[in-house]
């Protein structure tokens, strides 16, 4: 069964974010991306510092059948990557809430997670993907 | 199973399938006014008869004349084994091999020839082949600027002494992509890079400098010193060698302190015929941290579910067939079957036949260039040393002597005036291990000749 957690938001594109302590978010892909990717074999984060839109393609998680694109969830600029994916991107399979975290960013505006899905409203989007 | 799939009750079914009517109503998108309606100028077929007379007669235009031209492409001796052993049905295929419980034998032929390429350039990973060695560099620009993240300039330094078309087929592939080719000069005297115009631009963002050896002008370049001081500057490194020269050369993995991180070329000399101008294929070797980077086909040695080794092709995920619009190239296997010859070429040559090839090439020149430089109105334009090629400054136009020579039964060289018009007549000139001592005796004496004939016109 594939885990939505409910405390933390969601893109159509199946990124989720979450808000932290610190006012920064923190972006990974849920684990229905990790399962429908399969085993992952490498990730490239964006570089810190660089400066994103929402909806913009910057990283892009490899597994043995494809690469795809990781879209930013919210517009803001990159604080910290995940350097442990480097060596290990199966963490994202094993953990893809936790240790498989990709990268957190400052958001440009607050309340930058109140235009994501909520954990229902994506359960909805995966149901819809699989009618 | 027929070779050919589609018989018309299966394209009957499928056009049913998709509630379509014809296989032209899937065409009807294309405006009629763009559309032709017949072929015309396009003669009646012929038999193979009387096409095999056509191409003899063809053919025989051609005349057998005494080359001495390189600038890209080479005419070194291909042993008859090479090409028998290419035809053979396991491996004679243009075709990328993505079924690899079908395609043991192209795999493996693949698979080696990344070894033999990888080994000979001093890198750790191949790619199988790009369409040349122009498109080869264009390919080199466009994964430097993806492998280098910390440099946003996407500018390459190309020295003005890398061949000609290579950097017009860089611009071309690669320059409506945002990517900027600035020229470095070569030094009148030398031949080679300038440096201290290479050096003007330390300190800015430099995503890549090409470093060609030996360059067009078959001069050899200081590459430790260019390869360490483009590093300094924390640009990437791409090489463009010739693949013959690299069996007496350092490999490119071996210059300057850390090596290149990016080598391409063109494959022809290595067991490809003229056949002029092609088809050839270019090859593309990196280090292991810009594998992913990489584009074309990599093929790996693995095992299957038995146990058994066995070969398939590995990190395609960035490739068109999984990643469409998005992949990392657009790049076809058409060159396969040049691939798998000049694998061939390399197993029969073996290191050091191919060590022999280069450097009777070598020698062949430097006799070359002393016979021709002992003719009135010939002399070397630049003093450097060199591989299998040089320049010739001649003392009438280089096209009204080639014409001369044409006349005599020798192609005498590339003529520079179009692309390098600052030199004046200059002629590059190439001998390879195919001409003997007779052949460099009668090139000579046709280039007196042909002088004299310019003189007097």
């Amino acid at each position: 069964m594939t885990q939505i957690p409910a405390d933390i938001r969601y893109a159509k594109s199946h990124e989720w974010a979450k808000l932290l302590g610190d006012g920064s978010v923190e972006v990974g892909i849920s684990d229905h991306a990790q399962g429908a990717l399969g085993d992952l074999v490498f990730v490239e984060v964006p570089a810190v510092g660089r400066t994103l839109d929402a909806g913009e393609a910057c990283a892009v998680v490899e597994s043995v059948k494809a690469a795809s694109d990781v879209y930013s969830p919210v517009a803001g600029t990159v604080t910290e990557v995940n350097g442990e994916l480097a060596n290990a991107p199966e963490l994202i399979n094993s953990d893809p809430y936790g240790a498989g975290w990709l990268f957190r960013l400052r958001p440009a505006a607050a309340g930058a997670l109140d235009a994501l899905l909520t954990a229902a409203d994506y359960e909805a989007v995966l149901q819809a993907e699989n009618a | 199973m027929p070779f050919i799939p589609h018989t018309k009750e299966d394209i009957r079914e499928m056009l049913a399938a998709i509630g379509a009517p014809s296989i032209e109503a899937l065409f009807d998108e294309i405006p009629q006014e763009l559309r032709i309606k017949s072929l015309t100028g396009i003669p009646e077929g012929l038999a193979e008869l009387e096409v095999g007379r056509l191409m003899t007669e063809r053919a025989k235009l051609d005349g057998t004349p005494l080359s001495f031209i390189g600038a890209g492409a080479y005419e070194h001796h291909i042993p008859s084994a090479v090409w028998a052993i290419t035809s053979r049905g396991e491996i004679y295929s243009a075709y990328t091999p993505y079924q690899a419980e079908a395609s043991q034998g192209t795999l493996q032929a693949i698979y080696e020839y990344q070894t033999m390429i990888a080994s000979l350039t001093g890198m750790q990973v191949s790619n199988a082949t790009l369409y040349d060695g122009g498109s080869a560099l264009a390919e080199a620009a466009l994964m430097a600027v993806r492998a280098h993240r910390k440099s946003t300039s996407m500018r390459l330094l190309v020295p003005a002494s890398v061949h000609p078309h290579y950097r017009k087929v860089a611009v071309a592939m690669a320059g409506n992509q945002d990517l900027v080719f600035d020229t470095i000069p070569y030094v009148r005297e030398t031949g080679r890079i300038d440096m201290a115009a290479l050096t003007a631009h330390a300190g800015e963002d430099i995503t890549a400098v090409v470093i060609p050896q030996p360059n067009f002008f078959g001069v050899l370049e200081d590459v430790d010193a260019l390869t360490d001081w483009a590093h300094a500057q924390g640009a990437l490194v791409i090489a463009v060698v010739n693949p013959t020269s690299l069996a007496l050369l350092k490999p490119p993995g071996e210059w300057g302190a850390k090596g290149v991180d990016i080598v391409v070329g063109e494959g022809q000399p290595l067991g490809v015929p003229l056949s002029s101008g092609g088809p050839y294929f270019g090859f593309m070797t990196t280090r292991m941290e810009h594998v992913r980077q990489m584009p074309g086909r990599i093929v790996g040695r693995t095992v299957d579910l038995d146990g058994r080794e066995g070969f398939t092709l590995t990190l395609q995920a960035r490739e068109q067939h999984i990643r469409r619009g998005k992949a990392t190239s657009n790049i076809c296997t058409n060159q396969g079957l040049l691939m798998t010859a000049a694998t061939i070429y390399m197993s029969i040559m073996g290191p050091e036949g191919l060590e022999r090839v280069a450097a009777q090439s070598a020698q062949r020149t430097r006799e070359l260039v002393a016979a021709l430089t002992r003719v009135k109105g010939v002399r070397k334009a630049f003093d450097s040393p060199h591989f299998h090629e040089a320049v010739l400054l001649l003392e009438r136009p280089a096209a009204v002597v080639l014409r001369e020579l044409a006349d005599r039964g020798v192609l005498g060289g590339f003529d520079l005036a179009a692309d390098y018009p600052e030199l004046g007549s200059a002629l590059l000139v190439c001998a390879t291990e195919t001409k003997t001592a007779a052949d460099i005796d009668r090139y000579s004496a046709a280039l007196a000749e042909a002088l004299r004939a310019a003189r007097a016109a």
